[in-house]
């Protein structure tokens, strides 16, 4: 703080009288005291993260009580998988997660293997690692947009979502789709990578790394970015078992959880990668260990293409589609989405039809209690960082 | 319609200041919408060039299709060289972008925002779900049709249409609006009656006033 | 692994199944959920709850609950599956362990009319809205035909025998060959 505001402020006291009244740990709000305000933020509001609400009580411009409204994107998916075939679901689950539908793809399609017992080839493991580290860092670029952007730096979004778009393109050219791929299928990958793929994604990786130095340059380093960021929503390790807090949040309060280490899957454990952990668990914090998880994902994806296998299958034999019943047995499967643990937990009773297909989106408990918790004592003007830098998704929320 | 016709369905409407003392019921209007009319056809062919090539659209991402409109801002395909920019509030907005299925608890809150949105209005709905239901034509949470609940001036197809179909779908709405075609608000107007029974047969709990601008 | 299931099975009846090396379930009885599940968390550091969900049976009138325990040390999932009476569908809240429990009993009282009595803000709606018919995430709720009830269907859309289709397409001067019953065929 600079001399002039400590001197202003020396003998400011808050003045705790206007608060609400704690009664067994709510609080009391009484509306038609006019001293306090309800608004709802959302879902018709620019600085809300995707289609969801807050409804807020405001003491000046001080968030006194917050909660969280879903549904507005509910879809029933889970009851919709019950009516179609396996094979079918893979166009409905990768509509789950909108900015990064290929964990969906990948966990949903993991799950059918293992209760059918088929064994995928060697490359199309590989070419699965290559997409969802691909999908990750797309997703990444477009959360630094939003998280600048939520603070008023619109700059970056332009930036960040057009090399997104970049790398949309190489989706399309391996999968013809742009949002929703569809790519990763039981037994594998639909088609192989094409020709020169590999020289234009190394490509795409030099020019990233170029524009996340400059992101770094003028995001990073912007003093109103770390005045605003630095102590806004601090999640402390206890928080982080109660609230079911994973991925880059529980990792920025100084936990070691991240699935691609913990339980490697498909080819995490061939890589060289190490665990990204940071302390202090602010907004800030969290902006910087995604930054440098972007940094790890491009790492990741050169590493990838030196070993990705010229040769080989890319497709195991799996049973004619349309009559394909699934042994009986429930598993559960996991995969590190940007947002962390990302699980799909599916029951099979032995017919043609899934029984119970669950979608575990990390979002589910950062948008809803942490963000209720932690929005308590911000400022309105706060709350849409907040959000952004919690990376809540609200369509894995409500499904 | 005469007048005594409409008298007794305002009775049976809710309208906006009911329930109100006599002094706040002015805050709020109680008319039912009119149809407008152009007073001049040759200073509504300048109006409508004017109102095309400034298409302010209202910032509400309803569904997935919303994902699509972020390249379509920024760098890459920069809408805002086609005159076409997002604004924060319905009321300053008049092109509302339906951003694939729409929910039960969402229509209710776009029949809000298209409400409250100031004429002359358009409406631009994105994928095939909102033509048919597309893949959820069997949710119990997500509508078939949108022109049943609001008109409907352009569908774009796809699932997700791409930034370049949009950037087409946004032309052929400016061609439509230069030749006088866009004329849904007035539709609305003339059938609110239907338009309203619609609504109301999906959204089971109508909490709000049945127009309220 | 082993010696934790032999540590659970000297207190309490259970039986497991071992599904992946890290991925073990638990099937216990009702009346000893709690005492497992907080002996778990306390003791044996599955401090992490992964999910809680429903699974209908409605053709033998039950429900199974499952409890997703992490294990940050040993880096294990445990899956417990508990039996509820479908009729009765009600179970205890332990939103007294895990906080952010309630979220996801909330989400069931709504979607499968589980009743979790103490849970806070149960009660509230979650993704639903003025809601008339029976839960909707229960096996005996058809989707589709409360879909054709309530919206408008667009006229036009059908559905293919994929079967017959591919034929009238692909090949359409083909000559039928004898049938032959393969194993996968109704």
């Amino acid at each position: 703080m600079s001399k002039i505001s400590e001197s202003k402020y020396k003998n400011f006291k808050a003045d705790r009288e206007k608060f609400p009244k704690m009664e067994n740990g709510k609080p009391v709000i009484d509306l038609d005291s006019h001293k306090f305000t309800k608004i709802w933020q959302g879902p018709q509001h620019p600085g809300v993260t995707g289609n969801m609400s807050m409804e807020i009580t405001l003491n000046g411009d001080e968030i006194v009580d917050a909660k969280t409204h879903v549904g507005y994107l509910h879809r029933g998916f889970e009851k919709l998988l019950e009516r179609r075939k396996y094979i079918q679901g893979f166009t409905i689950v990768c509509r789950i997660c909108v900015p990064e539908p290929d964990t969906n793809e990948y966990c949903y399609s993991a799950a059918v293997e293992e209760l059918s017992g088929i064994e995928i080839p060697e490359k199309a493991k590989w070419i699965r690692t290559l997409n969802l580290e691909m999908s990750r860092i797309a997703s990444f670029l477009m959360w630094i947009g939003g998280q600048a952007g939520s603070l008023g730096m619109g700059i970056i979004g332009q930036w960040t979502v057009s090399m997104r778009d970049f790398w949309l393109d190489l989706f399309e050219e391996i999968s013809g789709g742009r949002i929703y791929h569809m790519y990763i299928i039981p037994g594998g990958v639909r088609k192989d990578l094409p020709k020169g793929f590999k020289d234009r994604a190394r490509n795409l990786v030099t020019k990233t790394r170029k524009l996340l130095s400059d992101v770094e340059r003028t995001f990073f380093n912007n003093s109103i970015i770390k005045s605003r960021l630095k102590g806004l929503g601090i999640i402390t390790p206890e928080m982080v078992d109660e609230y079911g807090i994973v991925g880059p949040n529980a990792r920025g309060s100084g936990k070691e959880y991240d699935v691609r280490q913990n339980t490697p899957y498909l080819k995490y454990n061939e890589l060289d990668l190490n665990m990204l952990t940071a302390t202090g668990g602010d907004a800030y914090t969290r902006a910087e260990l995604r930054y440098q998880e972007m940094h790890q994902s491009l790492d990741l994806i050169t590493q990838i293409l030196d070993k990705i296998p010229e040769d080989g299958d890319i497709q195991a034999k799996i049973p004619n589609v349309i009559n394909w019943k699934i042994p009986a047995g429930q598993t559960y499967i996991k995969a590190e989405s940007t947002r962390g643990e990302h699980g799909f937990y599916v029951v099979s009773d032995g017919s043609k039809f899934p029984r119970r297909v669950f979608n575990r989106g990390a979002s589910y408990t950062h948008a809803i209690s942490v963000l209720e918790k932690l929005a308590v004592n911000t400022s309105i003007s706060d709350l849409a960082g907040l959000m952004v830098s919690l990376h809540t998704c609200p369509p894995e929320i409500e499904r | 319609m005469d007048k005594k016709n409409i008298k007794e369905i305002e009775k049976e409407m809710k309208l906006a200041n009911k329930g109100l003392s006599e002094k706040e019921k002015t805050l709020f209007s109680d008319a039912r919408p009119k149809t407008v009319r152009p007073l001049n056809k040759y200073l509504e062919k300048f109006l409508n060039w004017a109102r095309a090539e400034s298409l302010w659209i209202l910032g509400f991402g309803t569904g997935c299709g919303a994902i699509e409109l972020r390249p379509l801002m920024t760098a890459r395909y920069d809408m805002f060289r086609y005159g076409i920019a997002p604004r924060p509030t319905p009321r300053q907005s008049c092109v509302f972008v339906i951003g694939g299925y729409a929910s039960m608890k969402t229509i209710k809150r776009i029949v809000r925002s298209y409400e409250q949105m100031q004429g002359p209005k358009f409406v631009i709905a994105l994928g095939s779900c909102t033509i048919n239901g597309g893949m959820y034509y069997d949710s119990y949470n997500t509508i078939n049709r949108i022109d049943h609940y609001i008109p409907v001036d352009i569908y774009i197809a796809g699932c997700m249409p791409r930034p370049e179909s949009l950037i087409a779908g946004f032309d052929k709405l400016k061609e439509k609006i230069k030749a006088n075609e866009c004329d849904g608000m007035n539709k609305y107007v003339e059938n609110f009656d239907w338009y309203k029974k619609n609504q109301k047969r999906v959204i089971k709990d109508w909490n709000m006033p049945d127009y309220n601008w | 692994m082993k010696q934790l299931l032999n540590r659970i099975k000297d207190k309490i009846e259970i039986e497991f199944l071992k599904q992946r090396d890290d991925l073990y379930f638990i099937n216990v009885e009702e009346k000893h959920i709690i005492f497992l599940l907080s002996y778990l968390k306390e003791q044996e550091e599955f401090t992490h709850l992964s999910f809680l969900q429903a699974v209908d049976y409605n053709e033998y009138n039950m429900f199974q609950l499952t409890y997703m325990l992490y294990n940050y040390e040993t880096k294990v999932n445990l899956g417990i599956k508990v039996i509820i009476d479908r009729e009765k569908s009600e179970m205890t809240s332990i939103h007294k362990l895990w906080p952010h429990a309630w979220q996801f009993q909330r989400e069931l009282h709504e979607l499968y009319g589980i009743n979790f009595p103490g849970s806070p803000r149960v009660n509230e709606s979650f993704v639903l809205e003025g809601w008339e018919e029976i839960p909707p995430m229960r096996r005996d709720f058809d989707t589709k035909k409360y879909s054709e009830k309530t919206f408008y269907q667009r006229p036009g859309r059908y559905t293919k025998n994929p079967k017959d289709y591919m034929k009238e397409k692909l090949y359409k001067n083909f000559v039928e060959p004898p049938k032959i019953r393969r194993k996968d065929d109704e």
